[in-house]
């Protein structure tokens, strides 16, 4: 670098600089990454049909028409066909990308919030605190998360908050532990003997220097989350214990579909192939971030 | 290392302690009377009094929860009221079900996901393995309830090959029972073929470029011997973690493909538990459940003691 600063004089070597800062920022990294940009694209998509919904769906979710139910896909006036009571498959779908999704950031924000202050206090605290609350996350972790997905709607019941709450629950054991060992990292550096050096307080500390530090793997395990919840938001409206109709969910649409698998297969298909898509948007986008902004954690 | 095995073995008894509250409180959170569910609906408010006071629902929860840790260590897990036979008898003639598939699933993901794994690391960047990371991808996004629906469209309503519900029965020949399997097999080895086949690919791809691959290259070995021989035994400790974590997780995708197509397991046993309301049930199969999680765990983690004795255990423990 030194043999160019001279050639090129101070300023140019200055827009260099920072042009290799730029190209090397998450945003043009992430800009690299084919399959990460695919995932952005499907997840943005997504978000379109979530905030436009009233605008993009043809129908109302919810009008009845007796007289066209099971219509194929590609019927006149109905791209998707319809369902058992007539409805436009299309609408209730993108209607239902509402619930879907809403139903699974929820979760993620639920399961994080509570996670992540675990494992903050687990990592920082260390000793019988760790212990104590480390070993209840191995606890909690040793129930397939669906299992006790299923049982924690059974206590609450149906319904879109108690999905969120019941799936934001279960994810609350990977979040303190990813949480937990960053801190265990941070809390060891240098900056952190300093600050407590300069007499910062305990929750000033953990709030304003070590939880930023511990940011990158929260915001690439929370993408990943949100993949998952959506599969468990679809998997327990799928056994009926999650949104019940008439409320369009995917997994409710799925349910609806697998009960008239044979004479009606487009609505199993449609609504399960936007499950898929929408989970494999939030996972590339996931591994993406994950690549980019923690080169280590690639695997 | 032996110390670090009896810690690691000391820990499992907080967590299996944790295990068992957690079991006991959610089972007591779930709505209903039990003593009223046990009798059914036209029993009368005496007797269900005095099915409460049987059962020991009037006791103190300190007692209850006391009881309860007693009769787990002698191994007594209560009466299946909707089967009316003891709990523990249902559970050990469901578990072996819900094992033939999960681990037939398993093995077959194996041995499709490690080959596939160890050709797309060879060819990296090449069509195939593109393609093969291409559907790994989709694979792991896979809502496998769908994709079972999906198995029972194709080959069972449209094809008319397979059959879509149910177990067979070996009295009708061993070609029953395989071909009830082979759906919800296919079903449950989707995800983790396509984890392995992941994790396989980029652990390779991690040890071919390493210097002693080089060098075995520079002596003059055949390609095949280092890249089976001694480049695959390095790549496999962290293949090995993610069988072992897969194993333990495969409980969780029997659940729902169990109830897919009616494969009378430890899954539709459950499920079948709480709609019912058969609470002895759902405590002990959910119990056995979570307990064999742990225990699962634990012989992973031991394994991969014994196999990478460089790891160290406390980080390990503290990382994600």
């Amino acid at each position: 670098m030194e043999h160019k600063k001279d050639s090129l004089g101070g300023q140019a070597h200055a827009v260099m600089l920072e042009k290799e800062r730029k190209s090397n920022s998450a945003w043009n990294k992430i800009k690299r990454n084919k399959t990460a940009m695919l995932g952005l694209f499907i997840v943005v998509f997504m978000m379109i049909l979530v905030i436009f919904a009233g605008i993009l769906a043809p129908y109302d979710p919810n009008e009845l028409s007796l007289g066209s139910t099971y219509l194929k896909p590609g019927s006149p006036g109905h791209i998707f066909g319809t369902d058992e009571f007539g409805r436009d498959l299309l609408s209730r779908i993108i209607y239902g990308s509402r619930i879907s999704i809403l139903v699974a950031v929820g979760a993620t924000f639920v399961g994080a919030t509570i996670g992540v202050l675990l494992g903050l206090v687990s990592g920082y605290a260390g000793g019988i605190v760790d212990s104590v609350i480390m070993r209840i996350m191995d606890g909690m972790m040793a129930f397939p998360f669906i299992l006790l997905s299923i049982i924690l709607m059974t206590i609450l019941g149906t319904g879109v908050f108690n999905v969120i709450l019941a799936v934001g629950i279960a994810n609350i054991p990977n979040f303190a532990r990813v949480v937990r060992g960053q801190v265990h990292i941070v809390k060891n550096e240098d900056y952190c003997k300093a600050v407590i050096g300069i007499g910062a307080s305990h929750p000033r500390l953990l709030f304003k220097h070590i939880l930023p530090n511990t940011l990158s793997p929260i915001i690439v395990y929370a993408t990943l989350s949100t993949a998952g919840s959506i599969i468990s938001e679809a998997a327990l409206s799928f056994l009926g214990l999650g949104i019940t109709p008439p409320t369009a969910s995917w997994g409710n649409i799925l349910r609806a579909g697998k009960e008239t698998l044979n004479t009606a297969p487009h609505i199993a298909t449609i609504s399960g192939i936007f499950i898929l898509l929408t989970v494999l948007g939030f996972n590339l986008l996931g591994d993406g971030i994950r690549d980019v902004l923690d080169p280590k954690m690639k695997k | 290392m032996v110390k670090m095995i009896l810690q690691r073995l000391i820990q499992i008894i907080p967590t299996l302690l944790v295990v068992v509250t957690i079991t006991f409180v959610l089972t007591r959170l779930i709505p209903g009377n039990p003593a009223a569910a046990v009798l059914g609906p036209q029993a009368s408010v005496e007797e269900i009094e005095r099915m409460e006071e049987e059962m020991g629902l009037n006791d103190s929860l300190g007692k209850q929860y006391v009881d309860y840790l007693k009769n787990i260590v002698k191994g007594d897990f209560g009466k299946s009221y909707s089967y009316n036979i003891p709990v523990m008898d249902l559970i050990t003639e469901r578990i072996p079900n819900t094992l033939l598939i999960s681990l037939t699933s398993l093995v077959l993901a194996i041995l499709i996901s490690i080959p596939l794994g160890i050709v797309s690391a060879i060819k990296q960047y090449s069509a195939f393995d593109y393609i093969a990371m291409v559907l790994a991808l989709v694979g792991v996004s896979m809502p496998i309830f769908w994709l079972g629906l999906m198995l029972v469209l194709v080959f069972s309503v449209n094809l008319g090959w397979l059959p879509s519900l149910g177990m067979g029965s070996m009295n009708n020949g061993l070609w029953d029972v395989v071909s009830h399997m082979i759906l919800p097999v296919a079903c449950l080895a989707t995800i983790p073929t396509a984890t392995f086949t992941r994790i396989t690919r980029s652990s390779m791809l991690e040890v071919v470029n390493n210097d002693f691959i080089k060098s075995l290259r520079a002596r003059g070995l055949k390609e095949r011997v280092i890249i089976y021989k001694h480049a695959l035994k390095n790549a496999l400790p962290p293949v090995i973690t993610v069988i072992g974590l897969q194993l333990a997780a495969a409980f969780t995708g029997a659940i729902l493909t169990e109830t897919i197509f009616s494969w009378p397991g430890m899954g539709t046993l459950i499920t079948g538990a709480i709609e019912n309301r058969d609470y002895m049930l759902v405590q002990g199969a959910v119990l056995i459940t979570a307990m064999a999680f742990v225990f699962v765990n634990l012989a992973v983690d031991l394994l991969y003691m014994v196999i990478n004795p460089k790891v160290n255990y406390e980080s390990k423990g503290g990382g994600a």
